[in-house]
């Protein structure tokens, strides 16, 4: 990306391919395990129809485990590159806001008691409060990082410290637990629905900011605040403001994933749920070959990211990978990524796509 | 120079979280704490105002605070599991002014907070210092000054490295034996073949070494049992569900899951009911957990699982028999007193061992 700004006279016909180029990372190392999976074992994609101990038609089978484990990452991909974009920096805070969302959701649900019979609240109360709850942390980190102009990640290191305590604390440190099975159909599936809810709840989400970005001007004062905060306010954009609207923003999706967690089990455990979900929610962005100081983002690639996380992540797990060893992984992944966007890196991979010849020839040279 | 100037600001901003919470945990209890408050300031109202009563200080204090004996508690954070909520309100019962204690208590997750609050409760002069310390290591030299200082050191729920003459007793649970229990009783139900799902603790933790021990050496010795997976979830159910889930969709066979705590074994049984596999009494899998959770024991009253191993977190009352001995100036019988567990087996268990050993 960095390259393609160093090189103005080239935009035009840079530009596509560079799109192109970005959204081929998470295609390219999607394939690489589709194929490493079907070469291994061809029965890994096999979907099938059967009941679930309900007696409810459910979908089963490693893709649709795949797709229904991501959904939060998924969700929380979009905030985060949205925020990496405008701020030029992330959210480390957003495993510990999960743990913040399923509380409030479960103390609404709950009241004192922490096993209910019945549920204190509606449902949907119950995530209305959530979401009112997760945006209202968001914007303490948006103020934080754009009005007060501390580092993200400075700012959100405070929420990332207290967030597990403080939610502990909204629910007097007891562990609520729900009975009610209506409880557990955002997080499982509803019955008569063989989809599992999470990956239908992710779609919605995608339809969702795929139409803010298309109808808004979100998407254009994003990149535009994150290229260059300075030019952008002399064009009449408040950048300050474009800033704090994604924290906000990612305040909603954690709150969506935050629900998802506490409805799959009905309950919650504060220290490790959502353990470590930011670092996979930063490689996401960094996955979709969006770049980490921010400006211009691809929002698909960065969602794809997320699928591509968790289609490592479960494929270890089916080769009977400890699972101690998975951020070991990861981090080759990362290191991969890292070295593939490096500036120098793709320089010397353009040279050798328009001058094979001659770079045969330095080579030989060398 | 930004840059350097931007990393002290990290290192000051995370300096001053840790300390705001220490402050917040120590003034969690903000009754105890401030009669421990109190205490202090009437003790060193004594020393400015009577220097001379320095000796019967210790007396005048006691008196002051009417015969309270002091204790410092340190504890790891409560929220760590429901076994420590369990534990910390246990605590929390028997130590108070009604049976005659004024305590103070501290939490943390990190070794070395915990013993620079130690530190702290030794120059605060309390009589007993009860300790359930987050690692193993490091202990030493704050033991001793303890034991200059005339403090008794009672160790409970977890062990240290270091000298047994620096403490008087230690209170704990054989994790071994917890495994063992276990695993013996796995044993008894005579199947023909044991294809196991092991989900592990976070690695290295006492617990998951204890109970892993256990079932490692049981499935060396004997031919017909067998790990299908043995992997970490790290106490999360959520990992537990995507191994067992991975196991599913592999298509191998299992017909016990053996999980290190409830938490995971909750997870490994929403994978079994997404794939529609019998468990429980009567089931295709035996599932069996720890941790005594009320609503795991009413899964097994349910029949939904089939054991669950007690980890005992309600030592406080053993404690407490310990220090009136010691008052009335009785040593305690041996210095390592080991919690009785129990495991509970969903065909024997009742509505009454629920609600006694449900924490």
């Amino acid at each position: 990306m960095k390259a393609g700004r160093l090189e103005p006279r080239e935009k035009q016909s840079k530009l596509r391919s560079l799109f192109r180029r970005q959204i081929f990372i998470p295609i390219a190392a999607l394939l690489v395990l589709v194929i490493f999976n079907l070469i291994t074992n061809p029965s890994f994609f096999a979907v099938k129809l059967d009941y679930n101990s309900a007696g409810n038609p459910v979908f089963t089978g490693n893709l649709v485990t795949i797709l229904d484990n991501a959904s939060e990452l998924a969700i929380l991909a979009i905030g985060m590159t949205l925020v990496t974009a405008a701020s030029g920096g992330q959210d480390i805070s957003v495993g510990a806001a999960i743990a913040i969302a399923g509380s409030v959701t479960l103390r609404v649900l709950c009241g004192d008691n922490a096993r209910p019979e019945t549920l204190q609240a509606p449902i949907i109360v119950a995530f209305l409060v959530c979401c009112v709850a997760s945006m209202l942390f968001g914007a303490f980190n948006g103020t934080l990082v754009a009005y007060f102009k501390i580092q993200p990640m400075v700012a959100t290191l405070i929420l990332y410290t207290a967030g597990r305590s403080i939610a502990a604390w909204i629910n007097n440190n007891t562990l609520p637990n729900i009975s009610e099975p209506s409880f557990g159909y955002a997080g499982n599936f509803i019955p008569g629905i063989p989809v599992p809810t999470p990956i239908l709840i992710a779609i919605a989400c995608m339809i969702v900011i795929a139409l803010v970005l298309k109808f808004t001007t979100l998407g254009l004062y994003t990149q535009a605040v994150g290229i260059n905060p300075n030019s952008s306010r002399l064009n009449g954009i408040n950048p300050a403001f474009i800033k704090f609207i994604t924290y906000v923003i990612l305040g909603l999706c954690v709150a969506v994933a935050g629900f998802i967690k506490v409805s799959r089990f009905s309950t919650i455990n504060y220290s490790v749920v959502a353990k470590d979900i930011e670092m996979d929610a930063i490689l996401a962005v960094a996955l979709g070959g969006n770049a980490l100081s921010g400006g211009k983002f691809n929002m698909a690639a960065s969602i794809l990211g997320a699928y591509v996380i968790q289609f490592l992540t479960t494929t270890l797990y089916a080769f009977n990978v400890d699972s101690s060893a998975l951020p070991a992984y990861k981090a080759v992944v990362v290191i991969i990524l890292v070295v593939l966007s490096a500036p120098t890196f793709q320089q010397k991979l353009t040279r050798l796509k328009k001058k094979p010849k001659m770079a045969a020839a330095a080579k030989e040279g060398n | 120079m930004k840059k350097i100037l931007a990393l002290l600001l990290v290192c000051a901003m995370l300096f001053a979280l840790a300390a705001c919470t220490q402050t917040n945990n120590t003034t969690s209890d903000t009754s105890n704490n401030t009669t421990n408050d109190t205490s202090n300031t009437d003790n060193a109202d004594t020393n400015t105002d009577d220097t001379t009563e320095d000796a019967t200080d210790d007396t005048t204090d006691d008196t002051t605070s009417g015969e309270l004996i002091k204790v410092g508690i340190i504890n790891n954070d409560p929220n760590e599991s429901g076994y420590r909520t369990a534990n910390d309100a246990d605590m929390k019962r028997v130590f108070c002014e009604e049976n005659g204690y004024d305590a103070s208590f501290y939490y943390s997750l990190k070794n070395d907070e915990q013993i620079a609050a130690a530190q702290k409760f030794v120059q605060d002069e309390v009589d007993y210092l009860l300790i359930s310390a987050a690692g193993t290591a490091g202990w030493d030299s704050v033991l001793m000054d303890a034991q200059n200082a005339g403090i008794q050191v009672i160790l409970f729920d977890r062990t240290i490295d270091a000298d047994p003459s620096l403490y008087v007793a230690s209170v704990v649970s054989d994790m071994a034996l917890e495994g063992e229990t276990a695993v013996n009783w796995l044993d008894s139900q005579g199947l023909e073949e044991y294809n196991i799902i092991h989900i592990q603790g976070v690695m290295g933790s006492a617990a998951q070494v204890g109970r892993t021990g256990a079932l490692d050496e049981k499935v060396a010795a004997n031919d017909n049992w067998n790990l299908v997976t043995q992997q970490t979830a790290e106490w999360n159910a959520e990992t537990a569900q995507q191994i067992v889930q991975s196991v599913i969709d592999s298509g191998k066979e299992f017909n016990v899951i053996y999980a290190e705590n409830d938490d995971m074994a909750k997870g490994a049984v929403a994978a079994l009911d997404k794939a529609n596999i019998s468990h429980g009494v009567d089931g295709d899998v035996i599932i069996m957990g720890f941790d005594c959770n009320k609503w795991a024991l009413e899964e097994l009253l349910a029949g939904r699982w089939n054991y669950d191993g007690q980890c005992n977190p309600f030592q406080a009352s053993y404690i407490d028999e310990i220090i009136q001995g010691l008052e009335n100036g009785q040593a305690p019988e041996s210095q390592v007193i080991i919690l009785e567990e129990k495991g509970f087996d969903a065909t024997t268990i009742t509505q009454e061992d629920v609600d006694n050993y449900g924490i």
